[in-house]
């Protein structure tokens, strides 16, 4: 299955963190790679979405909503810092 | 269902469509007409929902054309067969009618006059819409070095933007290069077939210019081209880039 990246999640994360986060930087928990959330890679056919480390392949953030509710797991990122201003 | 503006959310709000205008057989630019816009940076996007009698939602994302000076917000649209959204977008909507929109979104894929540097855009497909709004942004406030895109398409009747990019070259004197990759008209002096390293070598300033590049289009073309871009010498970090995809349109 083809990917996207972090910019086409941008919408639903900005709706969660009341900010833009394309340009925050993440940190993978597996293999220790930091870059922006735009450069991540996005899969979206799953149920929910799946995020992906574009390095290693880790799935670091997993979106799903779940009647109505948006629930998010960023379990595979060891450090997420949105961009101030 | 209405709710009051507030800061930090991105609110949900009509946009009134204005005109369609066609850019080729599978694609149409729509102009909105939205009163509580707060503006958009070039390259920046907006999700737009859908809503059935049933209360089923498709929501998708699409790249702005227009530039943050013009009067409207232009989405450019391509049809992609067995969309949920897209058909409906480019065969379905009519002047007057009105649609959810939220925006605009993003920060990454942005390009402002700011940020010095020759520019250098690279195009797959319908991945030349931010272009859109970057050169007429650039056009608009004289932006600084002359900005250079490489545009790659099937045919030069899958070229969105044809005369205004046409426009662009010869009386602003942006550098615009077309690559065809399976159809060329007689007598075609662009390139012939799939951006490589030795055309991207050819159009873009030396790395020791450090050019800001930006690549938009399909995953494949996307990540060729900013391979091709770091082994001839460009520094990742002057290279962003933008995916998209057959989302289910």
């Amino acid at each position: 299955m083809e990917a996207l990246d972090g910019n086409a999640i941008a919408g639903d994360l900005f709706e969660l963190f009341g900010t833009e986060m394309t340009t925050a930087t993440g940190v993978c928990a597996s293999c220790g790679e930091t870059g922006h959330v735009a450069e991540l890679r996005v899969y979206s056919r799953a149920p929910g979405t799946v995020v992906r480390c574009p390095t290693c392949g880790s799935v670091l953030i997993v979106l799903v909503e779940v009647r109505g509710m948006a629930c998010i797991d960023l379990g595979g990122l060891n450090r997420l810092e949105p961009v101030n201003g | 269902m209405a709710r009051a503006a507030l800061p930090g959310r991105l609110n949900w709000q009509l946009g009134r469509v204005i005109e369609l205008t066609e850019e080729t057989a599978r694609t149409k630019s729509i102009s909105f007409a939205l009163p509580d816009w707060a503006g958009h940076r070039a390259g920046q996007h907006v999700d737009v929902r859908l809503t059935a009698a049933d209360g089923y939602q498709a929501q998708r994302s699409y790249s702005i054309a227009s530039a943050p000076e013009d009067e409207y917000l232009v989405l450019t649209v391509e049809r992609l067969e067995n969309g949920e959204v897209s058909p409906y977008l480019v065969d379905e909507l009519r002047p007057g009618d009105e649609i959810e929109l939220r925006g605009p979104i993003g920060g990454y894929f942005v390009w402002e006059s700011s940020l010095e540097g020759p520019l250098l855009l690279v195009a797959g497909g319908s991945g030349v819409v931010p272009f859109r709004s970057m050169l007429r942004h650039w056009a608009a406030v004289d932006g600084g070095a002359m900005p250079r895109l490489l545009y790659s398409s099937r045919s030069w009747s899958d070229v969105i933007y044809r005369e205004e990019l046409l426009r662009l070259g010869d009386r602003d004197g942006v550098d615009v290069r077309f690559a065809l990759t399976r159809e060329w008209p007689e007598g075609w002096q662009g390139h012939r077939g799939r951006v490589d390293r030795e055309l991207l070598g050819e159009v873009a300033s030396p790395p020791s210019e450090a050019p800001r590049i930006y690549i938009c289009g399909p995953t494949g073309f996307v990540e060729a081209a900013a391979d091709a871009l770091v082994e001839i010498g460009h520094k990742p970090s002057r290279i962003r880039t933008e995916l998209f995809g057959p989302t289910g349109g």
